[in-house]
Parts: structure tokens; sequence; C-alpha cells
């Protein structure tokens, strides 16, 4: 069967790949468009390590397909950082030591920052039920969840232009 | 020469016990870190496994004749491709290695023994190509009766997994095959004598489920076989020196010719400690001349992967009045999967090792039943069997009406208590965990309604192990560190603390790598809590290697004898050892490194060494939980690790481990269970069913580092990785039986399971919600 031609926007840059009906975004994103940073966790949309945005809504990038895409704003993990400077959340999560293996660490930063886009200020638990989509098997959360609130306070008070 | 370089155990640190960022930091939170399958290389095929829908049958032919001649299939292997192996056991690490067992786990032989095992493998230039292909290959199955539980497995008459296993360690050894493996002993002084000086004897048995290490990365490898047979593999590992061994000794190979890289790893927990994709990428790289990348799906993770053992036990101590243990018994029976090696051995060394008990008894049994082949996980062995013993060493605190904690502190291992397992202790931090969860503000807080506290102790020996570091000191002073042990959780951080307070050198002038097998000597693997024990070691070593080196560079610049020169530790120079040696100006590592090509050439420290004296370490953990009157479910709402470090390199990692081993233990004592259905098969093999705890199922998770430093490691180093997961099991279990008024003794406590209990307790009257 004919790929199909598909054009987007990947953190804001403009993309085209050609792909088959039954490909994931996942797999668009990780073996066409050489975006290894997202991760493959499960395949079933229950770790989120391949969670990206989607117009700005987070989604598991395993449960929708690359055809999917076509028109949308895509974001990944690469998108993050702008130049040299880390996204607050990325800083914090390396000041509060927020990672040990770091594979979930991508989907977990993904969906932190459209949480702290929906919710500049959430409380702790509102914390742990929108990252409760994000599987992490290291860190019992505490330190993850620590960082997330910690970055959202400088984000509040403007210390980070991020 | 040695003399001069001391050891700054006494003085005050400046590196260790700070928390810097770590060195791979950056590459993890901006997607650019490189795991297991994020490596292509060109030309690379796809390599999938076809596995066995059967828990048990005999495999009467396998015809891949239609598989290899699709367009686009590569390469097809079965076990006929790989060398037979001789079915032996040897101790190997943790556990012990059988090279039969390990093929057999790679591809079945004769028999297939669980749902899932792989029975053939291939590689096609597309993953759809590579499903058709599978669709293809034809076995004929003799479909067998099986067995999944440990306890039907030991009984008369079950399916047979080996018609020729007869039980070891049974004297006179049994006429008939089963499928117990091995029964152990182990014990000390005299267990009828200790029962009748007792006062109270509490008897009780337990069942625990298997889990699973649950990893978020599944396993991954990309293999290339050139033409003239050199070979690297790219991997997820805990140990690619391992890696490396057993593929060279499956497929026959000098080890030469295999290089093998640990990727970045996504967790391994100890499931990443064996092989399970490797061999077949490199046969089937060698056979289509064509790098080849696997990748399990989590189905096959679950379904074929590392579990750790489920259990059945009877515990039974005995205590006066005045709370003093006077014996402990235990019957330890562990399901091994479709061959030996459950973690049993362990399991029976651990489980009263928290406590000074003159006298003890524990037996154990490795059985094999129709599942995956069980792997290492994180204290193996050790939270099974000390889940029971804290279970019942709660339940007699409550009976004497004893304060838990003051009935632990009684009877806590200390230093000079004989365990059973053997060995004398040397400083150990059980007595001063105690004490400082008795200390804690938790264990003084109140409780609310439906709510129960429990406390357990915890125990894990750590090991140390063969291990290489080396470290450049390059051209202008910086430094370049090399170590053999994958940094699953801030190893390289801890590394280069290590090498700056022994050197002086600032954080930033140390560059740190995982090399791959060609570049060091050998490595153990990352297990056992031995990395930052064993690495750190040999990076203590290295560097004061590169101090002896400086030492002799600056004497021969200087002109004077060896003896003249020494390192100041304070400045991290070489100066003159006294008035005598001459007014030479001291010399940083950057001058001397200036220098090294006129004195000698390049300065490489090194070390290599088996590293002895690693120290167990000891917990307590205090969690309070609520339980749902209604619905059964249990929550965790607060919770307090406290746990002997030895030293804290680098304390948010020390925690961090602390952290996760309560989670994972919360997960085993609340939620993770294989369940098996009739049919043999795995009915829950993914996250959804299988649910590991997420973040909205956990409270902050609070730790208390105790620091009784291990004398054997130049900075006090004990291992804190393993310890940590044992602890959690009881004390949850606890503090449900405190919050309900019910002793439960089967994990994983489950909302039916909880319910179903208070509803029995509620018809006689006797919960307490």
């Amino acid at each position: 069967m004919a790929k199909h031609h598909v054009v987007t926007t990947v953190n804001g840059d403009p993309v085209e790949f050609l792909c088959e009906s039954g490909e994931t975004l996942l797999d668009v994103l990780r073996n066409q468009l050489n975006m290894t940073g997202t991760k493959e966790g499960c395949s079933t949309g229950d770790c989120g390590a391949c969670s990206v945005t989607v117009d700005g809504r987070l989604v598991c990038s395993c449960l929708m397909l690359g055809v999917e895409a076509a028109g949308k704003k895509i974001g990944t993990i690469e998108g993050l950082a702008s130049g040299d400077k880390l996204h607050p959340l990325q800083q914090k999560f390396l000041e509060h030591a927020a990672l040990q293996c770091g594979v979930c660490t991508p989907g977990v930063l993904v969906a932190a920052k459209a949480l702290l886009e929906k919710h500049p200020d959430p409380t702790e638990t509102e914390v742990r039920y929108w990252l409760a989509g994000n599987l992490c098997r290291c860190t019992g959360y505490d330190k993850i969840i620590r960082a997330v609130m910690d970055a959202a306070k400088d984000m509040r008070s403007g210390r980070h232009a991020g | 020469m040695q003399d001069k370089v001391q050891s700054p155990m006494s003085s005050e640190f400046s590196v260790i016990g700070t928390r810097p960022i770590r060195p791979d930091g950056v590459d993890k939170v901006t997607g650019r870190a490189r795991f297991g399958a994020d490596l292509n290389l060109p030309g690379q095929l796809t390599g999938l496994v076809l596995r066995s829908p059967h828990a048990h049958a005999r495999i009467k032919s396998i015809d891949t004749t239609a598989a290899a001649a699709l367009a686009g299939v590569k390469a097809v292997v079965t076990r006929k491709d790989f060398i037979e192996q001789p079915d032996g056991t040897s101790a190997f690490g943790e556990g012990t290695l059988n090279l039969h067992d390990v093929i057999s786990t790679v591809l079945a032989g004769d028999k297939v023994l669980f749902a899932g095992h792989p029975v053939a493998a291939v590689a096609a230039t597309s993953r759809e190509i590579a499903k058709q292909a599978l669709k293809l290959i034809k076995v004929d199955y003799e479909v067998l009766p099986h067995v999944i539980d440990v306890d039907e497995a030991m009984a008369p008459g079950a399916p047979l997994l080996h018609a020729g296993m007869i039980t070891q360690g049974v004297t006179p050894a049994p006429t008939t095959p089963s499928n117990i493996a091995k029964r152990i002993d182990i014990g000390l002084g005299d267990v009828d004598a200790g029962f009748k000086a007792a006062d109270v004897i509490i008897e009780r048995s337990f069942k625990t489920a298997a889990v699973h290490q649950g990893y978020i990365e599944p396993h991954a490898c990309i293999a290339t076989v050139s033409e003239d047979g050199q070979a690297e593999l790219w991997v997820s590992t805990q140990g690619h020196w391992i890696v490396r061994m057993l593929c060279a000794k499956l497929l026959g190979w000098d080890i030469n010719r295999i290089k093998v890289t640990a990727a970045e790893i996504g967790g391994g927990f100890g499931g990443k400690t064996v092989v399970y994709l490797e061999p077949l990428s490199l046969l089937l790289s060698q056979k289509a001349r064509r790098p080849v990348k696997m990748v399990m799906s989590r189905e096959e993770v679950m379904r074929a992967s590392g579990p750790t053992s489920a259990a059945s036990m009877t515990i039974k101590i005995g205590a006066t009045k005045d709370g003093r243990i006077t014996a402990g018994e235990a019957l330890l029976k562990f399901q091994a999967g479709m061959a030996p090696g459950s973690p049993v051995g362990p399991g029976c060394m651990c489980a009263f090792a928290p406590y000074d008990i003159a006298n003890i008894k524990v037996v154990g049994y490795d059985v094999v039943s129709n599942r995956p082949k069980v792997a290492a996980y994180r204290a193996p062995g050790a939270p099974i069997s000390e889940y029971a013993v804290e279970s019942v060493i709660d339940e007699l605190a409550g009976k004497l009406g004893l304060d838990p904690i003051e009935f632990r502190l009684k009877n806590a291992a200390k230093q000079g208590t004989k365990a059973a397992y053997g060995p004398k202790f040397g400083p150990v931090g059980m007595v001063e965990a105690l004490e400082a969860a008795k200390a804690s503000a938790h264990w003084r807080s109140p409780l609310g309604k439906n709510q129960g506290r429990g406390i357990a102790a915890g125990f894990w020996f750590n090991i140390g192990g063969e291990t290489t570091v080396s470290l450049v000191l390059n051209e202008d002073g910086t430094l370049g560190l090399t170590a053999g042990t994958p940094d699953i959780g801030g190893l390289r951080a801890s590394l280069c603390m290590m090498a700056s307070e022994e050197l002086k050198v600032p954080l930033e002038k140390i560059r740190v790598q995982i090399g791959d097998t060609n570049q060091l000597g050998y490595n153990f693997l990352t297990g056992g809590s031995r990395s930052t024990f064993s690495s750190g070691m040999a990076t203590v070593e290295a560097a004061r290697d590169i101090k002896r080196e400086a030492i002799k560079r600056a004497a021969k610049l200087w002109e004077l004898p060896e003896e003249a020169v020494e390192w100041d530790a304070a400045s991290g120079a070489v100066r003159p050892a006294g008035p005598n040696a001459g007014k030479h100006k001291p010399m940083t590592l950057v001058d001397i490194a200036k220098i090294a090509g006129k004195t000698g050439g390049p300065i490489v420290g090194y070390s290599r060494l088996n590293a002895h004296g690693a120290a167990p370490s000891f917990a307590a953990h205090i969690a309070d939980v609520e339980v749902d009157p209604e619905t059964g479910k249990v929550s965790v709402v607060r919770y307090t690790a406290i746990q002997d470090a030895g030293r804290a390199i680098h304390p948010s990692y020390v925690e961090g481990q602390y952290q996760g081993g309560v989670a994972q233990g919360i997960g085993w004592a609340l939620n993770e269970e294989y369940i098996y259905g009739q049919d043999g098969q795995l009915q829950n093999a993914g996250f959804l069913d299988y649910r590991i705890p997420v973040a909205s199922d956990l409270p902050m998770l609070d730790t208390i580092i105790i620091e009784v430093p291990n004398p054997a490691h130049p900075y006090g180093v004990r291992g804190v990785g393993e310890t940590c997961i044992v602890p959690p099991l009881a004390a949850v279990s606890n503090a449900v039986s405190r919050a309900t008024g019910i002793r439960f003794a089967e994990l994983p406590m489950s909302p039916p399971k909880v319910l179903a209990a208070l509803d029995a307790a509620r018809a006689n009257g006797a919960a307490k919600i």
C-alpha cells in the first residue's frame, strides 16, 4: 500500500514524512525523524514515556497515528530547552535529583510542562494526579513532585524566562 | 610511598556529602541520552522472537522453510543453531549459573516450559516482514499438563518439567525426579531447646505473589557481526562484561570477538543481569551480515523476562515474657520458574539477619514450575522471607504487650552478632536505625480514622567483586574517568565526587564515562548494591595512583628522591616534604600535566581489584496506612525509611534509592502480582493490569540517612540500593493489621482480599473497622 505524505510541525519546525497507515506517531518520531528523546515503554498508552503535546494537549504518541499529525503542532522533549537555556522544569529536575535511570524523564517533563501551562499553581495532589499517567519505577515520585512544584513556584514569580 | 597517601576519612569532606548536579543529567532531561533502543545503524534489520503459546509442551518439529523463503527475511535461528551446553551449576554473582539453563531461556530445546518461551527468531528488512515471517514458522507441539503454583509443583504427581531433576541437598538422594531442584539448610544453635525456653510461640504461614522488576525500558540491543567475525553489541544491561561472557559461551566464540557497549539503561533492578535477545541478535547478524536490532514489547517483558519468585512460607518464632527471642524457624518454598535458580538461598540467609538470635533453623526449597525463569530483583529473596519473619515479630510484640520498636531493639543484630548464615557482623547500623525510628516525629504523630502504623526492619548483605577503573590526567590537568559498572541511578556523580575529594580537582574538570568491554579490564555487573562501593573503591585507588605518579614526576623535575616529595591533601598539590628538600613551588595536577611528556610520558591512574569488605546495610521503615472500610483499598498515607548508608556520597541519590525501593515494596505489598489462568497463561502482561504504583498512589516518602561507616571502604560506603525494598512489605502489612485488627499473611493485599478479610472478621466481630 502506498505510504501517506504527511506535513506537520515538530517543535516549531516544518516537517514532512511518509508513513504507513498503521504507523504510530511514536514510531514516526523515533524511526523516521530520528527524534529518540521520546521513549517507548509499553505502546499501549499505560506508561507515558512517549508523552508529546499535540496542539498543546498532552498525548501518548504510541496511541496516535503518524497520519493524524498532519497539520498539527507537535511538541516533544527535544523542544523543551531553548538554545543553551534549559526549561525551568529541566533545571529543577537536575537540582532535585528527580531522575535516576532517566528513561521516563522526557515523558514526565513533557507532561509536567503541559500541566504548568494549564495550571501554573497546582497543589501536590493535582501534580500527582496529572502525572499519574507517567510511570517511574526508580524514584517513588517524591523528588519529581518536589521538582515540579518548585519549578511552578519559580515560573510564577518570573524567576525563569523559560 | 603508600603511607603518604592519607585517607581524608578523619577530616572534613569538601565534596562528599554535597549534592552537585549529576554529570549525565543534562543529556537525560533533554532527550539526548541514548538508551538501548535509541541506536540505529545503516542497513539494520529488525529481529523478532516467536514464542510458545503453551505453558508446557513438547516440540515435535519446527519448520522454518516458508519463513526463510519470504522476501525480506535475511536470517532465521532456532535452538539447533546454538552449540549444546553442559547441564551443571556453578556459583556466579548473587546466584548460580547453569549454561544449559541460560541457552534454554534464550531458546527452547525439546520442550517449551512456559507461555512466552522463545522458540525461534527471525531478522528481516522491516518489522512487518519479520512479523509475517513469525507466522510462517510451523511448530508442531504436543501439549503437556502444566503447573504454576509452588505448592502444587511440589505435590506428588505434579506435572514434571524436567524428567531428570533429582533434588539436591537431600541425603540420601531421592530416587524419583520432582520439581524440587534443591533443598537448603542453614542454622544456628538448637531450636528445640530455644522453643522450650519460650513463653510465647507464634507460627504462621504466608504466601507472596511473583512480581516483576518493572523497569520502564524494555530489553533492547543491536548487534553487528562483520565478515571476519568481529562483533559489536550495544545493549541495555547492568553488566556488559557478563553479557559478553554469556554470549561468547553460548555461541562458542572467543571473548575478544565481542565488544559490548552498555547503553544508558532505563532501569534494571536485577532484571537486566541476564541475556535474552543478545545471543539471538548476534547470531542473526552473523547469518545476515547486517546489523540486527531487537526490542522487546512490554508484553514480552512481562511474559518472558525476569520476575522474582512467588513463595509459600511458614515461620515460627518464640520469645520470653520479657521480650527476648529464643528461637526462630523458617520453611521457605520459592518458585524458580522454568529452571532452577530462585533466590531462596539469600532468602534463607536473610530471614532472621536483622536479629541476634541464638537458635535458628531455616529450610529452603528451590522449585521449578511453568513460568519464566526468575531473575534477580533488588535484594533477591530478602523481601520475601523478611516480610514473613517481620510479620511474626510484629505479632509477637503485640502478644507480649511490647512496643514493636522496643521488642526489635531488644533483639537487634549488632557488632559481634553471629548471623545464621555464618559471619559475625562488624559495625552495623540496626540499633541506630531503630533508635532513629523511635526518635522520629513520624513515630510519635497521631493517626487518623481507619489508619494503622507498622514498622519493619530490613537487611541485605551488599557485595563487592571484580572492578577496573582508569583515570587519565589530560594535558591541561583535567581528568577523564572511565568505570565499567553501568550507571543506573547516579553512579557517575558519586564516582566523580570521590575522585574530586581525593585529588582536590573541581567536579567540572572531571569527565566521566562508562567504558565498553575493550576499554577496561573485567568488571562484574551493577548489582548487589556494589557499584558505588566497588567502582568507588577503584576510583579512589586510581586517584591515589595519580598522586603517586605526580610525586614521582615532581621528584624527577626537582631532582629529589621520591621520599622528599609529598602530596598535600589540603591544597591538592605536590610539594617538597620538608625544609631540607629545597624551596620548590608546589605543583598542582595542572602543573604536573604540563611536564608529563618530559618526565616519563602520559599519566594514567589505574585500579584493578577484587573489592573485599562489602558491609551489610540495615533499615527500619515506618508506614502509616488508611484502609477504606467500604472497598478494602489500602492507601499509604505517610512513610519514613531509615537506613544505614555507611557514608552517603551524594545524599540525594541515596535518598532516591531509599524512596525507589520503598515504592517498589509498596507495590509488592498492595498491588502487584502475576495472575495466571487455568490455562497457564499470564493474564496481566501489561502496565494496565499489572499496576505498579503511580504518582497519585503514594505520599511523599521521607528518609533518614544513618551513617555507620564501613571500615573497608576508603570513604565508608556500604551500598544502599537493595536493603530499602526489604522492609516495606512487612511495614505496610503490619500497618494494615493494626488498622483492621486482622493479621494478613498473603501479598498483595489487594482490595478484594482485604475486603473479604474485613467481611469475614465483621461476621465474627473481630474487625476494628
